[in-house]
Protein backbone atom coordinates (compact mmCIF):
# COMPACT_ATOMS: atom_id res chain seq x y z
CA UNK A 1 0.00 0.00 0.00
CA UNK A 2 1.34 3.60 -0.88
CA UNK A 3 1.76 5.92 1.81
CA UNK A 4 -0.37 8.21 0.61
CA UNK A 5 -2.84 5.51 0.53
CA UNK A 6 -1.95 4.37 3.90
CA UNK A 7 -2.29 8.43 5.53
CA UNK A 8 -6.23 8.41 4.36
CA UNK A 9 -7.45 5.41 5.65
CA UNK A 10 -5.57 5.50 8.55
CA UNK A 11 -6.90 9.39 8.78
CA UNK A 12 -10.50 8.67 7.92
CA UNK A 13 -10.48 5.57 10.77
CA UNK A 14 -9.23 7.86 13.39
CA UNK A 15 -10.73 11.34 12.61
CA UNK A 16 -14.14 8.63 12.75
CA UNK A 17 -12.86 7.57 15.66
CA UNK A 18 -12.03 10.78 17.39
CA UNK A 19 -15.23 11.89 16.07
CA UNK A 20 -17.14 9.52 18.40
CA UNK A 21 -15.11 9.86 21.13
CA UNK A 22 -18.03 13.03 20.98
CA UNK A 23 -20.77 10.68 22.29
CA UNK A 24 -18.54 11.30 25.74
CA UNK A 25 -19.79 14.71 25.87
CA UNK A 26 -23.59 15.20 26.27
CA UNK A 27 -23.91 18.92 25.25
CA UNK A 28 -23.09 17.68 21.72
CA UNK A 29 -23.91 14.28 21.60
CA UNK A 30 -26.70 15.22 19.55
CA UNK A 31 -25.15 16.47 16.78
CA UNK A 32 -22.93 13.42 16.35
CA UNK A 33 -23.49 12.37 12.94
CA UNK A 34 -22.58 15.78 11.66
CA UNK A 35 -19.05 16.04 13.59
CA UNK A 36 -18.17 12.15 12.73
CA UNK A 37 -18.42 13.14 9.54
CA UNK A 38 -16.85 16.65 9.97
CA UNK A 39 -13.73 14.87 11.63
CA UNK A 40 -13.25 11.74 8.76
CA UNK A 41 -13.22 14.74 6.29
CA UNK A 42 -10.77 16.10 8.56
CA UNK A 43 -8.49 13.17 9.61
CA UNK A 44 -8.66 12.27 5.31
CA UNK A 45 -7.70 15.33 4.23
CA UNK A 46 -4.66 15.54 7.08
CA UNK A 47 -3.64 11.96 6.31
CA UNK A 48 -3.50 12.40 2.60
CA UNK A 49 -1.08 15.27 3.55
CA UNK A 50 0.98 13.53 5.50
CA UNK A 51 0.82 10.31 3.71
CA UNK A 52 2.22 12.22 0.31
CA UNK A 53 4.74 14.07 2.60
CA UNK A 54 6.10 10.51 3.78
CA UNK A 55 6.63 9.45 0.52
CA UNK A 56 8.30 12.03 -0.30
CA UNK A 57 10.59 12.56 2.57
CA UNK A 58 11.98 9.89 4.43
CA UNK A 59 12.60 11.25 7.87
CA UNK A 60 10.93 10.19 11.29
CA UNK A 61 11.18 13.12 13.27
CA UNK A 62 9.96 15.60 10.44
CA UNK A 63 7.06 12.82 9.49
CA UNK A 64 6.54 13.43 13.38
CA UNK A 65 6.81 16.90 13.11
CA UNK A 66 4.55 17.53 9.77
CA UNK A 67 1.57 15.49 11.31
CA UNK A 68 1.65 17.26 14.43
CA UNK A 69 1.74 20.69 12.27
CA UNK A 70 -0.58 19.44 9.51
CA UNK A 71 -3.31 17.71 11.85
CA UNK A 72 -3.36 21.13 14.90
CA UNK A 73 -3.90 23.14 11.93
CA UNK A 74 -6.78 21.79 11.31
CA UNK A 75 -7.89 20.89 14.31
CA UNK A 76 -7.46 25.03 15.28
CA UNK A 77 -9.88 25.26 12.29
CA UNK A 78 -12.14 22.89 13.31
CA UNK A 79 -11.77 24.09 17.25
CA UNK A 80 -12.47 27.81 15.87
CA UNK A 81 -16.17 26.88 14.89
CA UNK A 82 -17.95 27.74 18.03
CA UNK A 83 -20.51 25.81 19.06
CA UNK A 84 -24.29 26.23 19.46
CA UNK A 85 -23.88 27.41 23.42
CA UNK A 86 -21.42 29.95 21.58
CA UNK A 87 -18.00 28.01 23.57
CA UNK A 88 -15.25 26.76 22.07
CA UNK A 89 -13.74 22.89 22.74
CA UNK A 90 -9.97 24.19 22.09
CA UNK A 91 -7.94 21.59 24.13
CA UNK A 92 -10.82 18.87 23.73
CA UNK A 93 -10.27 19.04 20.30
CA UNK A 94 -7.03 20.36 18.99
CA UNK A 95 -4.94 18.14 22.02
CA UNK A 96 -6.32 15.11 20.75
CA UNK A 97 -6.55 15.79 16.87
CA UNK A 98 -2.66 16.81 16.83
CA UNK A 99 -1.71 12.94 18.41
CA UNK A 100 -3.93 11.91 15.82
CA UNK A 101 -1.60 13.60 13.21
CA UNK A 102 1.59 12.47 15.31
CA UNK A 103 0.44 8.68 15.07
CA UNK A 104 -0.35 9.48 11.46
CA UNK A 105 3.03 10.81 10.91
CA UNK A 106 4.67 7.67 12.52
CA UNK A 107 2.39 5.22 10.95
CA UNK A 108 3.30 6.95 7.48
CA UNK A 109 6.64 7.18 7.77
CA UNK A 110 7.30 3.65 9.36
CA UNK A 111 5.01 1.96 7.12
CA UNK A 112 3.76 1.57 3.75
CA UNK A 113 5.34 1.85 -0.04
CA UNK A 114 7.70 4.89 -0.83
CA UNK A 115 9.25 5.92 -3.62
CA UNK A 116 10.79 2.53 -4.53
CA UNK A 117 11.56 1.19 -1.38
CA UNK A 118 9.06 -0.66 1.05
CA UNK A 119 9.41 0.90 4.66
CA UNK A 120 8.84 -1.55 7.64
CA UNK B 1 86.22 -11.42 26.44
CA UNK B 2 83.46 -8.63 26.18
CA UNK B 3 79.52 -9.85 26.42
CA UNK B 4 77.00 -8.30 24.57
CA UNK B 5 74.09 -6.81 25.96
CA UNK B 6 70.57 -8.38 25.73
CA UNK B 7 69.29 -5.35 23.43
CA UNK B 8 72.38 -5.83 21.45
CA UNK B 9 72.28 -9.56 20.58
CA UNK B 10 68.03 -9.04 20.02
CA UNK B 11 69.07 -6.00 17.62
CA UNK B 12 71.89 -8.10 15.79
CA UNK B 13 69.16 -11.11 15.67
CA UNK B 14 66.40 -8.81 14.20
CA UNK B 15 68.79 -7.40 11.63
CA UNK B 16 70.43 -10.58 10.80
CA UNK B 17 66.69 -11.99 10.34
CA UNK B 18 65.81 -9.07 8.25
CA UNK B 19 65.21 -10.45 4.48
CA UNK B 20 66.87 -9.99 1.84
CA UNK B 21 64.72 -8.24 -1.11
CA UNK B 22 66.86 -8.81 -4.45
CA UNK B 23 65.28 -5.31 -5.81
CA UNK B 24 65.91 -1.99 -4.54
CA UNK B 25 62.10 -0.98 -4.72
CA UNK B 26 61.00 -2.18 -1.11
CA UNK B 27 63.67 -0.95 2.01
CA UNK B 28 62.44 -3.08 5.05
CA UNK B 29 61.65 -0.26 7.84
CA UNK B 30 60.85 -2.57 11.21
CA UNK B 31 59.89 -6.40 11.91
CA UNK B 32 55.69 -5.93 13.12
CA UNK B 33 54.67 -9.63 13.56
CA UNK B 34 55.80 -12.68 13.98
CA UNK B 35 53.51 -15.88 13.38
CA UNK B 36 53.50 -19.60 12.88
CA UNK B 37 53.66 -18.91 8.86
CA UNK B 38 55.68 -15.97 7.88
CA UNK B 39 57.25 -12.75 9.56
CA UNK B 40 55.68 -9.27 8.38
CA UNK B 41 57.82 -5.81 8.12
CA UNK B 42 56.96 -2.53 7.61
CA UNK B 43 58.52 -1.34 4.34
CA UNK B 44 59.00 1.51 2.81
CA UNK B 45 58.48 1.46 -1.42
CA UNK B 46 60.50 3.69 -2.82
CA UNK B 47 59.09 3.76 -6.32
CA UNK B 48 55.67 4.84 -4.82
CA UNK B 49 56.89 6.69 -1.88
CA UNK B 50 54.42 4.98 0.79
CA UNK B 51 54.77 2.56 3.26
CA UNK B 52 54.10 -0.84 2.93
CA UNK B 53 54.02 -4.22 4.45
CA UNK B 54 55.66 -7.30 3.45
CA UNK B 55 55.36 -10.37 4.61
CA UNK B 56 57.62 -13.30 4.49
CA UNK B 57 57.41 -16.77 4.95
CA UNK B 58 59.28 -18.05 7.74
CA UNK B 59 60.25 -21.34 5.70
CA UNK B 60 64.20 -22.63 6.20
CA UNK B 61 63.78 -23.42 2.06
CA UNK B 62 61.57 -22.99 -0.75
CA UNK B 63 59.17 -25.66 -1.99
CA UNK B 64 58.90 -25.66 2.15
CA UNK B 65 55.34 -26.37 2.83
CA UNK B 66 54.63 -23.35 4.70
CA UNK B 67 56.31 -21.42 1.45
CA UNK B 68 53.45 -22.90 -0.56
CA UNK B 69 51.14 -21.67 2.27
CA UNK B 70 52.28 -18.16 1.61
CA UNK B 71 52.22 -18.76 -1.89
CA UNK B 72 48.51 -19.63 -1.33
CA UNK B 73 47.30 -16.84 0.77
CA UNK B 74 48.85 -13.84 -1.29
CA UNK B 75 46.70 -15.51 -4.61
CA UNK B 76 44.04 -16.40 -1.96
CA UNK B 77 44.42 -12.52 -1.37
CA UNK B 78 44.55 -10.93 -4.77
CA UNK B 79 41.62 -12.95 -5.54
CA UNK B 80 39.43 -11.21 -2.78
CA UNK B 81 39.27 -7.67 -3.74
CA UNK B 82 36.99 -6.33 -0.94
CA UNK B 83 37.26 -3.66 1.13
CA UNK B 84 37.68 -6.41 4.15
CA UNK B 85 40.44 -7.66 3.02
CA UNK B 86 44.00 -6.42 2.76
CA UNK B 87 44.98 -5.42 -0.94
CA UNK B 88 48.21 -7.38 -2.31
CA UNK B 89 50.25 -5.05 -4.40
CA UNK B 90 52.90 -7.39 -4.93
CA UNK B 91 55.04 -10.90 -4.89
CA UNK B 92 58.14 -12.32 -5.71
CA UNK B 93 60.91 -14.11 -4.51
CA UNK B 94 63.84 -13.74 -1.91
CA UNK B 95 67.87 -14.40 -2.96
CA UNK B 96 67.07 -17.39 -0.79
CA UNK B 97 64.15 -18.56 -2.78
CA UNK B 98 62.04 -17.69 -0.06
CA UNK B 99 58.11 -16.24 -1.07
CA UNK B 100 57.31 -12.95 0.02
CA UNK B 101 54.77 -10.50 -0.73
CA UNK B 102 53.83 -6.78 -0.16
CA UNK B 103 50.41 -5.56 0.81
CA UNK B 104 48.79 -2.53 2.05
CA UNK B 105 50.12 -1.58 5.74
CA UNK B 106 46.88 -1.15 7.81
CA UNK B 107 47.48 0.90 10.95
CA UNK B 108 45.10 0.33 13.73
CA UNK B 109 44.83 -2.69 16.42
CA UNK B 110 43.50 -6.22 16.75
CA UNK B 111 40.23 -6.74 17.69
CA UNK B 112 42.00 -8.52 20.77
CA UNK B 113 43.13 -4.77 21.88
CA UNK B 114 40.24 -2.74 19.97
CA UNK B 115 37.10 -5.19 21.46
CA UNK B 116 37.67 -3.03 25.03
CA UNK B 117 36.45 0.28 23.87
CA UNK B 118 33.71 -1.36 22.12
CA UNK B 119 30.99 -1.07 25.14
CA UNK B 120 27.57 -1.36 23.80
CA UNK B 121 25.49 -3.85 21.60
CA UNK B 122 25.65 -1.74 18.72
CA UNK B 123 29.35 -1.01 18.12
CA UNK B 124 30.16 -4.60 18.48
CA UNK B 125 27.74 -5.62 16.11
CA UNK B 126 29.00 -3.23 13.45
CA UNK B 127 32.58 -4.54 13.84
CA UNK B 128 31.44 -7.83 13.85
CA UNK B 129 28.60 -7.57 10.76
CA UNK B 130 31.78 -6.19 8.78
CA UNK B 131 33.72 -9.29 9.48
CA UNK B 132 31.37 -11.48 8.67
CA UNK B 133 30.44 -9.17 5.32
CA UNK B 134 33.81 -9.91 4.50
CA UNK B 135 33.66 -13.61 5.33
CA UNK B 136 29.77 -13.97 3.63
CA UNK B 137 32.03 -12.26 0.28
CA UNK B 138 35.06 -15.10 0.77
CA UNK B 139 32.30 -17.72 0.95
CA UNK B 140 31.08 -16.61 -2.05
CA UNK B 141 33.99 -16.67 -3.95
CA UNK B 142 34.14 -20.17 -2.72
CA UNK B 143 36.84 -19.38 -0.36
CA UNK B 144 36.84 -20.66 3.64
CA UNK B 145 39.31 -18.36 6.06
CA UNK B 146 39.22 -21.39 8.72
CA UNK B 147 41.15 -19.11 11.31
CA UNK B 148 38.90 -16.47 12.58
CA UNK B 149 39.62 -15.44 16.17
CA UNK B 150 39.98 -11.71 17.23
CA UNK B 151 43.71 -11.18 16.56
CA UNK B 152 43.02 -11.75 12.59
CA UNK B 153 40.43 -8.69 12.55
CA UNK B 154 42.24 -5.62 12.62
CA UNK B 155 40.22 -2.43 13.18
CA UNK B 156 41.70 0.76 11.38
CA UNK B 157 42.24 4.18 12.93
CA UNK B 158 39.33 5.21 10.63
CA UNK B 159 36.89 2.20 11.78
CA UNK B 160 37.84 -0.11 8.51
CA UNK B 161 37.68 -3.62 9.65
CA UNK B 162 40.09 -5.88 8.20
CA UNK B 163 40.02 -9.89 8.14
CA UNK B 164 43.70 -11.02 8.31
CA UNK B 165 45.77 -14.17 7.94
CA UNK B 166 44.49 -16.17 5.15
CA UNK B 167 47.46 -18.69 5.25
CA UNK B 168 45.12 -21.42 5.95
CA UNK B 169 42.45 -20.91 3.98
CA UNK B 170 40.24 -22.96 2.16
CA UNK B 171 39.58 -23.08 -1.83
CA UNK B 172 36.65 -25.00 -2.64
CA UNK B 173 37.02 -27.03 -6.21
CA UNK B 174 33.80 -25.11 -7.27
CA UNK B 175 35.70 -22.13 -7.03
CA UNK B 176 38.70 -23.64 -9.01
CA UNK B 177 36.15 -24.65 -11.30
CA UNK B 178 34.42 -21.59 -11.55
CA UNK B 179 37.96 -19.53 -11.87
CA UNK B 180 38.55 -21.53 -15.04
CA UNK B 181 41.41 -23.26 -13.32
CA UNK B 182 40.47 -26.74 -13.09
CA UNK B 183 39.20 -27.58 -16.69
CA UNK B 184 37.41 -31.65 -15.14
CA UNK B 185 35.94 -31.98 -11.95
CA UNK B 186 38.79 -31.41 -9.13
CA UNK B 187 41.30 -30.82 -11.12
CA UNK B 188 43.56 -27.98 -10.22
CA UNK B 189 46.30 -26.24 -12.31
CA UNK B 190 49.78 -26.28 -10.32
CA UNK B 191 49.88 -22.60 -9.61
CA UNK B 192 46.22 -22.22 -8.45
CA UNK B 193 45.74 -21.90 -5.21
CA UNK B 194 45.92 -25.41 -3.08
CA UNK B 195 44.11 -26.55 -0.18
CA UNK B 196 47.16 -26.59 1.91
CA UNK B 197 45.97 -29.87 4.43
CA UNK B 198 45.08 -33.15 4.47
CA UNK B 199 42.83 -35.56 6.29
CA UNK B 200 43.65 -35.94 9.69
CA UNK B 201 45.42 -32.23 9.71
CA UNK B 202 44.03 -29.63 12.40
CA UNK B 203 44.17 -25.83 11.48
CA UNK B 204 42.72 -23.50 13.64
CA UNK B 205 43.12 -22.03 17.29
CA UNK B 206 41.51 -23.69 20.48
CA UNK B 207 38.30 -21.86 20.88
CA UNK B 208 37.32 -20.65 17.66
CA UNK B 209 37.62 -23.91 15.77
CA UNK B 210 34.78 -25.78 14.37
CA UNK B 211 33.99 -29.29 15.99
CA UNK B 212 35.22 -30.64 12.76
CA UNK B 213 38.68 -28.99 12.58
CA UNK B 214 39.65 -29.66 15.86
CA UNK B 215 38.86 -33.47 14.98
CA UNK B 216 41.48 -33.36 12.03
CA UNK B 217 39.01 -32.71 9.42
CA UNK B 218 40.05 -29.67 8.29
CA UNK B 219 40.06 -30.05 4.25
CA UNK B 220 36.47 -30.77 5.11
CA UNK B 221 35.81 -28.04 6.69
CA UNK B 222 33.33 -25.97 4.72
CA UNK B 223 31.48 -22.17 5.47
CA UNK B 224 29.70 -23.71 8.23
CA UNK B 225 33.43 -23.88 9.74
CA UNK B 226 33.59 -20.25 9.43
CA UNK B 227 30.66 -19.58 10.74
CA UNK B 228 31.28 -21.65 14.19
CA UNK B 229 34.69 -19.19 14.45
CA UNK B 230 32.17 -16.46 13.71
CA UNK B 231 29.97 -17.60 16.42
CA UNK B 232 32.74 -18.09 18.56
CA UNK B 233 33.97 -14.61 17.46
CA UNK B 234 30.35 -12.82 19.04
CA UNK B 235 30.68 -15.17 21.85
CA UNK B 236 33.79 -13.97 22.57
CA UNK B 237 33.06 -10.25 22.23
CA UNK B 238 30.35 -10.47 25.13
CA UNK B 239 32.29 -12.92 27.35
CA UNK B 240 36.03 -11.93 26.82
CA UNK B 241 36.56 -15.82 26.71
CA UNK B 242 37.11 -18.38 24.17
CA UNK B 243 34.16 -20.52 23.44
CA UNK B 244 33.14 -23.93 25.47
CA UNK B 245 32.78 -26.75 23.69
CA UNK B 246 29.38 -27.71 25.21
CA UNK B 247 26.17 -25.60 24.53
CA UNK B 248 24.92 -25.08 27.61
CA UNK B 249 28.37 -23.86 28.98
CA UNK B 250 27.50 -21.61 25.81
CA UNK B 251 24.33 -20.60 27.09
CA UNK B 252 25.35 -20.40 31.04
CA UNK B 253 28.47 -18.13 30.29
CA UNK B 254 26.03 -15.84 27.78
CA UNK B 255 23.53 -15.58 30.70
CA UNK B 256 26.31 -14.42 33.67
CA UNK B 257 27.65 -11.83 31.88
CA UNK B 258 26.47 -8.21 32.71
CA UNK B 259 24.84 -7.21 30.36
CA UNK B 260 23.76 -10.20 29.05
CA UNK B 261 22.91 -10.50 25.37
CA UNK B 262 19.46 -10.70 24.61
CA UNK B 263 17.40 -14.24 23.73
CA UNK B 264 17.76 -13.79 20.00
CA UNK B 265 21.03 -12.85 19.57
CA UNK B 266 22.19 -15.36 22.38
CA UNK B 267 19.90 -17.85 20.61
CA UNK B 268 21.99 -16.45 16.87
CA UNK B 269 24.97 -17.05 19.01
CA UNK B 270 24.34 -21.01 20.08
CA UNK B 271 22.82 -21.64 16.70
CA UNK B 272 26.73 -20.31 14.75
CA UNK B 273 28.45 -22.29 17.65
CA UNK B 274 26.12 -25.95 16.88
CA UNK B 275 28.11 -29.06 17.01
CA UNK B 276 26.65 -30.46 13.50
CA UNK B 277 27.84 -28.47 10.76
CA UNK B 278 24.09 -29.43 9.10
CA UNK B 279 22.75 -27.42 12.61
CA UNK B 280 24.71 -23.93 11.92
CA UNK B 281 23.81 -21.41 9.53
CA UNK B 282 25.03 -22.56 5.90
CA UNK B 283 27.30 -19.33 5.11
CA UNK B 284 28.47 -16.50 7.07
CA UNK B 285 25.82 -14.40 4.19
CA UNK B 286 22.60 -16.40 6.05
CA UNK B 287 24.15 -15.26 9.56
CA UNK B 288 24.01 -12.13 8.23
CA UNK B 289 20.44 -12.00 7.19
CA UNK B 290 19.51 -13.56 10.63
CA UNK B 291 21.53 -10.53 11.94
CA UNK B 292 20.08 -8.16 10.15
CA UNK B 293 16.46 -8.94 11.01
CA UNK B 294 17.78 -8.93 14.98
CA UNK B 295 19.16 -5.42 14.21
CA UNK B 296 15.43 -4.46 12.87
CA UNK B 297 13.76 -5.95 15.34
CA UNK B 298 12.05 -8.69 13.90
CA UNK B 299 12.24 -12.41 14.55
CA UNK B 300 15.24 -14.50 14.24
CA UNK B 301 15.75 -17.85 12.61
CA UNK B 302 17.36 -19.50 15.40
CA UNK B 303 14.98 -18.57 17.81
CA UNK B 304 11.08 -19.52 17.98
CA UNK B 305 9.38 -17.03 20.16
CA UNK B 306 6.51 -17.58 22.43
CA UNK B 307 3.60 -15.23 21.73
CA UNK B 308 4.72 -12.87 24.59
CA UNK B 309 8.02 -12.85 23.74
CA UNK B 310 6.80 -11.95 20.28
CA UNK B 311 3.97 -9.47 21.44
CA UNK B 312 7.16 -7.79 23.76
CA UNK B 313 9.29 -7.39 20.87
CA UNK B 314 6.31 -5.78 18.85
CA UNK B 315 5.83 -3.24 21.77
CA UNK B 316 9.24 -2.26 21.60
CA UNK B 317 9.78 -2.11 18.05
CA UNK B 318 7.40 0.32 17.88
CA UNK B 319 6.82 1.72 21.05
CA UNK B 320 6.74 5.45 19.99
CA UNK B 321 3.58 4.53 17.88
CA UNK B 322 2.61 2.20 21.46
CA UNK B 323 3.47 5.58 23.68
CA UNK B 324 1.48 7.80 21.04
CA UNK B 325 -1.76 5.79 21.33
CA UNK B 326 -2.01 5.50 25.13
CA UNK B 327 -1.66 9.17 25.49
CA UNK B 328 -4.64 9.60 22.93
CA UNK B 329 -6.51 7.07 24.80
CA UNK B 330 -5.47 8.16 28.28
CA UNK B 331 -6.29 12.56 26.78
CA UNK B 332 -9.70 11.16 25.57
CA UNK B 333 -10.17 8.96 29.19
CA UNK B 334 -9.42 11.90 31.29
CA UNK B 335 -11.41 14.45 28.90
CA UNK B 336 -14.53 12.48 29.66
CA UNK B 337 -13.85 12.11 33.69
CA UNK B 338 -13.14 15.67 34.06
CA UNK B 339 -16.31 16.89 32.86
Amino acid sequence: MKKPVLGLLLGAVLGAFDGLTALATPEVASQIVGIVIGSTLKGLIVGALVGWYAYRVQSLSKGLLVGLVVAAFFAFLVAAMPQPDGRHYWIEIMLPGSIVGLIVGYATQKFGQGRGIVAR
Amino acid sequence: MTWLSNDLVERLRDVASRPELASDRYVILRPIGRGGMGSVYAARDEQLGREVAIKVSNAAAAADDLDQRLRQEARVLARLEHPGIVPVHDAGLLDDGRWFYVMKLVRGETLADHAASLEHEAARLVVFERVAETVAFAHAAGIVHRDLKPSNVMVGQFGEVLVLDWGVARVLARANRESGAGARGHDRHPDDPIDGTSGGTRMGTAGFMAPEQAHGDSSNAGPPADVYALGALLFWMWTGSAAPADLSDVSRSLGAVSPAPSKRLSAIIRKCLSHAPADRYASAAELMEDLARYRQGSSVSAHRETTIERAGRWLVRYQTFVWLVLAYLVMRVAFAFLR
